[in-house]
């Protein structure tokens, strides 16, 4: 998943260089944390189709579109995966699997290798059974390690990432350890960011400081310890940084996501914006979508930016972080977003951080059909 | 740059697995992809990397360069060590096994 932390640096020259399918919404898991809609099931029956998400690949590669993330929900859930891989692999894209693991069974990780899959990103939820099984609202944990294992014997290189909340981001030391015994590439502990169901779930997941210091430390001394025998990324949650993320490397330049309906997606939260319109692939070319449409013209560069962003020596550097954050925080998209300590709505994270030190036994909501309405999420 | 501290000119580099280096006509260079990352490379670097083979020696992938790029002889050689010491650092490249 591109994200914050996430290791393009490159100028896309207008180009979207970052493409990521999310081929569905459906997945086997319910995780407390899921960046899909709210209202996931809406989408079930609107999904591409096979040879619409070929077309989607084709006209991508001619915008020079290098990178390709299958995502989701779960993409394994799609039997047509495969298929899609080999026609990604043999337009040149550099093919990423993202997956939670589940149906990644023996015969499919082989029938992805020979279609030309480059690299797997795995998601684990921690060290132990119990509380992997307990975020994701399934058993899945005993799976994900076999799946681990099995896809490093087939010789792919691997990412896992580990979304790390407070649940478990105190067996830092733990996860470290069975990730250099699996033998992963790269480990990613990404400190999640807080939209959609991991909105709804943030009094129950923000970690405090203090435990973000500590994993950092853990993080710190992995590295001088391993070298370059695994990359670790540790992405730290905006709310403690006192700056924004640069959300997507800024809005339009290098990020293009194509949802299961096919709309075309600066990110993969912008639905939550209220007010906007999401045309798809089967209404425009893709070229119109990423170079013309109202959507992608919205935010890029800076002349939508407002005070205090607009007159800020760090404009170019964050953009004024994440448009979903400032909308969903703030109630206005354009405004500075709110994790900056130069926002006039600082406070917004700050009573957040508080609140959620404050309610240690708040019960989590499972990403379920049903189970939030949109509205509870708005301020 | 001090040559006695460069590579040696016996080692013979190549990509490391974990790496795609391959030419691209959208960015008109050699790019470097890997998980979740692009490495965009100017002209000189490309044809470094190019030359990263596992059978090319770091002394041959220099006389080539020499013969390929006009300036003096003493300057690609330094350029070359110094590229190479960086892309085994990033861990781009690896000696052969």
């Amino acid at each position: 998943m591109p994200k914050d932390g996430s290791a393009i640096a490159l100028d896309g020259q207008g180009r979207p260089l970052w493409l990521v399918l999310e081929l569905t919404y459906r997945c086997p898991l319910k995780c407390v944390w899921c960046n899909n809609p709210l209202d996931f099931d809406r989408y079930a029956s609107k999904e591409l189709s096979t040879d619409e998400w070929k077309d989607v690949l084709r006209q991508a590669r001619s915008l020079g579109s290098l990178q390709l993330g299958f995502s989701g929900g779960e993409p394994m859930l799609r039997d047509d995966l495969e298929e899609l891989v080999e026609f990604a692999n043999g337009l040149g894209f550099y093919t990423n699997l993202i997956t939670s693991g589940i149906g990644l069974n023996e015969d499919r990780l082989q029938a992805l290798k020979r279609a030309g899959l480059k690299q797997i990103q795995l998601s684990l939820q921690s060290a132990d059974r119990k509380l992997t099984n307990e975020l994701v609202g399934t058993r899945a944990h005993d799976l994900k390690i076999d799946v681990a294992r099995r896809i490093k014997a087939a010789g792919f290189p691997m990412v896992l990432n580990v979304p790390v909340v407070r649940q478990n981001i105190e067996q830092v030391d733990r996860i470290l350890a069975l990730a250099e015994e699996i033998g992963v590439d790269y480990l990613e502990l990404a400190n999640i960011q807080y939209y959609n169901w991991a909105l709804l779930n943030r009094e129950a997941l923000l970690p405090s400081r203090a435990q973000i210091e500590l994993a950092e430390q853990k993080v710190q001394a992995a590295r001088a310890r391993l070298g370059k025998r695994m990359t670790i990324y540790f992405v730290i949650p905006d709310y403690y940084e006192g700056r924004p993320k640069a959300c997507m490397n800024g809005w339009g330049t290098i990020h293009l996501t194509i949802a299961p309906d096919g709309a075309a997606l600066p990110c993969q939260e912008v639905r939550v914006i209220d007010g906007l319109e999401f045309p798809t692939v089967r209404e425009h070319s893709l070229e119109w979508l990423w170079n013309e449409s109202p959507l992608f013209r919205k935010f890029r560069g800076d002349e939508w930016m407002k005070s205090p962003c607009s007159g800020c020596s760090e404009k170019s550097t964050d953009f004024g972080g994440c448009r979903c954050q400032a909308f969903l925080l703030t109630g206005d998209a354009a405004n500075c977003d709110p994790a900056c300590s130069k926002s006039p709505h600082h406070s917004v994270i700050t009573e957040a951080i508080a609140a959620a030190s404050a309610s240690i036994d708040r019960p989590l909501v499972h990403r379920l059909a049903g189970a939030a309405e949109p509205a509870e999420l708005t301020p | 740059m001090n040559e006695s501290a460069s590579i040696a000119p016996d080692r013979r580099p190549e990509i490391a697995p974990l790496f795609l280096f391959r030419w691209e006509d959208t960015q008109s260079s050699y790019v470097l992809l890997y998980p979740e990352g692009v490495v965009k490379l100017n002209d000189s670097a490309g044809e470094i990397l190019k030359r990263c083979d596992g059978e090319h020696t770091v002394a041959a992938v220099i006389a080539e360069l020499q013969q390929t790029f006009a300036e003096p002889p003493e300057r690609v050689a330094t350029g070359v060590h110094r590229f190479l010491e960086v892309s085994y650092a990033k861990g781009w490249i690896r000696d052969r096994a």
